[in-house]
């Protein structure tokens, strides 16, 4: 396959950046997206040029470090296909495809370099509550609270957020609620979850506001790019808990 | 000294000394030797010195690596008061690559009634190890394997469940009884995330300060101390140093040697090797894990290798037309008399379920007769002529849809299919799977007592990046276990018994250890970005991973190695003169980053060789063609290789030196491992 790249550059956080023309050969359909970024800076090495700079590491659609907008779309699956940018395959463009490459676009993600952005403020957000509140040998034997199936399941469902930031990326708002909803939902299905329940959706809620990120007007992109799949009902999860709080003395 | 139970090892061959030296031996000395194995622990932790509570907010401790193993500890140290410096090199403490771990987590826990105990768990790891394991370490983690998955669900880890609200267990290779809990196949990620939630805890308390984007690229040590680190910001390129009263690695495994593994990109040996080459023993490098079930190699620009779930062993059916001829048919057309279930065939009593070493070495033998499937891709043989050969069997889930229904093979493996739909472009549902084993573990690693420390001290190791638990082989869902079991349990009980002698004295940035480790470590950058070459970096990495692959991956000989060694000096003479890195020091370089890394994977290649070649006996996932059965089994020599390697850095330029920690074991028989 041959291909037009059009790649986002830009030299650093204060640097302005401007899309970039390449043409590549050789590509295969069989090539992950990353291995054919990968084939575009053995060339641009070769030339003596900056290879592309973009963050990846497990490259099995897990980690959450890879993400880039393609063509418009965070991690750029086709219609009705789930998958992080390192999961998407070459035999989803035509030869001769042009293909624009660009980083995370949202205020609270500021760009580090090129592709790559900083998700600092996803870290934050969890150090807000996104936790249960339970030290190292406190535990009391694992079957002493059973966690009905149907719950547990949901629990699961939302525990699969790899934080990669599509939802942010792909929200006109740049609003993470569909993240930190996610979180929420997560410990608020599971027994262990309950004692800190209504004071974890305040302060992640808060800390979600203090990063930046904007408000949620329900519009679905973000559920409609996210490689795992986390349902916009999460976010009526999140402002449910969010409005009970409201109702309980200290958030309790 | 055990009586011979197998034929004698081939002679010395005169060659070898060329290559090492031998040390003198060495023990562990902190494990009680005096008491019965259960209650060696017991009896560890009552005579570790404890550290006050006030006395530890005085104490810092610096631990490299968010992992299960790394993540787990520095949230515990947190809780417990002291110090913590995390550094990772992710953009994230949650990347970290325990994450993508699939199938689960031991834990003797027996909730299934079908017999195990403790006992169980020690027995089947040490002998999946084969019997080449410290026996006091292993039985530790099967005793506190249980509060793991206590701790797991307290934090609000979603593990499977029944209907009733209980939790669910499945089987995994080399066992007979279901102890593995799971999470879907993504229970690396769920445990991970519970690491994860635990540390931000402790980040928001002020307990640990975290520093992503931070590669640690030298050790500090004072006086025989391990005492800081060097990094390089990965942002802006800055060469820092970070003191503490104790360094823990929790820095992972060093698959990537090979290039193609199921490890993340990132994964990489520097940390663990700036500590070798500062004094800390290297422990059996050359126990790697091949794991059987991955998605076979498309072609040459491939970057890294993916994993399907051991846990698809308990219900795919794995083979290969028993005619070479069938090859290239659709599998569906092939009747089933015309199907070999080899493993089934061989094993009958463990059938798709033998240990992970056995699995994929049948499937190499499989695909070398000529009756592997999937498209046939180019090699070039020892001899240096080219052959094309199909690299894959298949594991096949036709008989498990019949039985259960799609749907609850779905609920059970789903996203395993999806990724495997989203890679090769075959609906698994439809058509078998097509697998090949593939680099996935590394068992080797920085050698350690039973404290965990390794031969520096003050300085810990743990999970992949320690040698301790897994002898030769690793036995499926054991990775969690272990590295959970170090972080959480093990060293932030044992840590105690070495801080109870500080704080030692404060160090400026002007001590000349300090001034030494950052200096150095700013030389070797600017000297990588000095040499500007003709050759990229992953080309060189490419090479010497064909190298490793070839002579020091499966199947290993005498003469294969020899050529390896002499190959890899070869290779890393030409990087130091001909490797192109792009850019400059002081910003996002991912060049560089890797760079640094490959230099160091040329070094530890070369160790993995020598201890390949000194190690003339098949153990484990290390199969020396000189020593097998008739049959082609591993052939163990424990009159003369009952030891674990432990190799201490002679010098640039100058021959490692070898160290042998003989094996001793009390509570368990050693046996020639079978399961047929």
């Amino acid at each position: 396959m041959k291909l037009k790249l059009r790649i986002w550059r830009q030299a650093g956080p204060e640097a302005a950046g401007r899309m970039v023309e390449y043409d590549l050969d050789g590509v295969s359909e069989d090539m992950s997206f990353l291995e054919m970024l990968d084939l575009l800076n053995e060339n641009l090495t070769n030339r003596n040029e900056e290879p592309v700079a973009f963050d990846h590491d497990c490259r099995e659609g897990i980690c959450g470090m890879c993400g880039v907008v393609i063509n418009g779309v965070a991690h750029g699956a086709p219609e009705g296909v789930r998958t992080t940018t390192c999961q998407l395959h070459m035999r989803s463009f035509a030869d001769g495809a042009t293909i624009d490459i660009e980083p995370w676009r949202a205020g609270a993600f500021p760009v580090l370099k090129d592709l790559a952005v900083d998700r600092g403020a996803f870290d934050r957000i969890i150090q807000a509550g996104g936790f249960i509140s339970s030290n190292t040998g406190s535990a009391p034997d694992a079957h002493s609270t059973p966690a009905p199936k149907r719950e547990a399941d949901l629990a699961f469902d939302n525990a699969t957020c790899i934080g990669c930031g599509a939802c942010v990326a792909a929200c006109p708002n740049s609003s993470a609620m569909l993240f930190t909803a996610a979180k929420i939902t997560h410990l608020a299905m599971l027994p262990q979850g309950q004692p800190e329940r209504y004071a974890r959706v305040k302060s992640m809620v808060a800390a979600h506001d203090e990063e930046g990120f904007g408000n949620c007007t329900n519009i679905g992109e973000c559920a409609a790019v996210c490689p795992k799949g986390i349902p916009l009902e999460s976010i009526s999860q999140l402002n449910r808990d969010l409005i009970g709080s409201l109702f309980k003395a200290d958030g309790k | 000294m055990t009586a011979p139970t197998t034929t004698p090892a081939a002679a010395v061959p005169a060659t070898a000394n060329q290559y090492w030296i031998d040390g003198a031996d060495i023990a562990d000395t902190k494990a009680p030797a005096d008491v019965p194995i259960d209650k060696v622990w017991q009896s560890r932790q009552f005579q570790a010195k404890l550290v006050n509570p006030a006395n530890r907010r005085k104490l810092s401790i610096i631990v490299v690596g968010t992992g299960l193993a790394g993540g787990a500890a520095a949230a515990t140290l947190g809780e417990a008061g002291y110090n913590v410096l995390n550094f990772c090199y992710q953009d994230s403490p949650r990347r970290a690559h325990s994450i993508a771990a699939q199938g689960g987590i031991n834990a003797a826990k027996n909730y299934r009634n079908d017999n195990d105990s403790t006992y169980r768990l020690f027995y089947d790891t040490v002998k999946g190890g084969d019997y080449r394991a410290r026996e006091t370490n292993v039985y530790r983690l099967a005793e506190v394997s249980a509060n793991i998955i206590d701790q797991c669900v307290a934090q609000g880890v979603p593990f499977a469940r029944e209907y009733g609200g209980l939790l669910d267990t499945r089987s995994f290779g080399g066992v007979q009884v279901q102890r593995t809990f799971y999470a879907r196949g993504q229970t690396g990620q769920q445990l991970l995330i519970g690491v994860y939630q635990q540390l931000e805890r402790q980040i928001a308390a002020g307990t640990v300060k975290m520093y992503a984007r931070h590669e640690m690229v030298e050790l500090i040590v004072v006086d025989g101390r391990a005492r800081g680190i060097v990094t390089r910001n990965m942002v802006n390129g800055k060469v820092e140093t970070w003191t503490a009263d104790a360094v823990v690695l929790a820095t992972g495994g060093y698959g990537n040697v090979f290039f193609l593994s199921t490890n993340a990109m990132g994964c990489n040996v520097t940390a663990s090797w700036r500590a070798h080459r500062k004094g800390a023993y290297f422990g059996n490098p050359c126990y790697t894990q091949i794991h059987p079930t991955c998605i076979p190699v498309h072609g040459e620009t491939q970057s890294k290798l993916t994993l399907m779930s051991e846990s698809l062993r308990n219900d795919g059916r794995i083979w290969v037309p028993k005619k070479a001829e069938d090859c290239a048919k659709d599998p569906r057309q092939l009747a089933e008399e015309d199907r070999d279930y080899y493993l089934e065939r061989i094993y009958p009593s463990f059938g798709n379920l033998v240990p992970r070493d056995i699995a994929s070495r049948q499937a190499k033998n499989m695909c070398d007769e000529g009756r592997g499937v999937g498209p046939a891709v180019k090699e070039i043989d020892e001899n240096g002529n080219e052959r094309q050969v199909r690299r894959g069997v298949y594991l096949d889930f036709s008989d498990a849809i019949n039985r259960l229904g799609q749907k609850a093979v779905e609920a059970k493996y789903g996203n395993l299919f999806d990724m495997y739909q989203q890679i090769t472009g075959e609906n698994p549902y439809e058509v078998p799977m097509r697998i090949y084993p593939a680099v996935h573990y590394t068992m080797g690693g920085l050698w350690v007592d039973y404290d965990l420390q390794s031969s520096i001290t003050g300085l810990y190791v743990t999970g992949e990046a320690n040698f301790s638990d897994h002898g030769a082989n690793r036995l499926g869902a054991s990775a969690l276990m272990q590295g959970l079991a170090d972080g959480y349990f093990v060293l932030p009980n044992t840590i105690n018994d070495y801080l109870a002698g500080a704080p030692f004295d404060k160090l400026g940035e002007d001590h000349p250890a300090v001034v030494e480790a950052r200096e150095s470590a700013q030389a070797r950058i600017d000297k990588l970005l000095s040499i500007q070459g003709t050759r990229s970096v992953d080309s060189f990495h490419k090479e010497l991973g064909h190298i490793m692959w070839e002579y020091c991956g499966m199947e290993r000989t005498e003469e294969g190695l020899t050529k390896a060694i002499g190959l890899i000096r070869a290779l890393k003479e030409e990087y130091w003169s001909n490797v192109r890195v792009t850019g400059v020091n002081e910003d996002f370089n991912q060049a560089l980053e890797r760079a640094g890394r490959v230099a160091d994977f040329f070094e530890l290649g070369e160790l993995m060789c020598i201890d390949a070649l000194h190690r003339r006996e098949s153990c484990g996932g290390h199969f020396r063609a000189e020593s097998q059965t008739e049959e082609g089994e591993a052939m163990r020599h424990d009159d003369e290789f009952l030891y674990v390697g432990a190799w201490e850095w002679g010098g640039e330029g100058s021959k490692p030196v070898l160290h042998r920690e003989p094996l001793n074991y009390k509570a368990i028989e050693l046996k020639q491992r079978s399961y047929k």
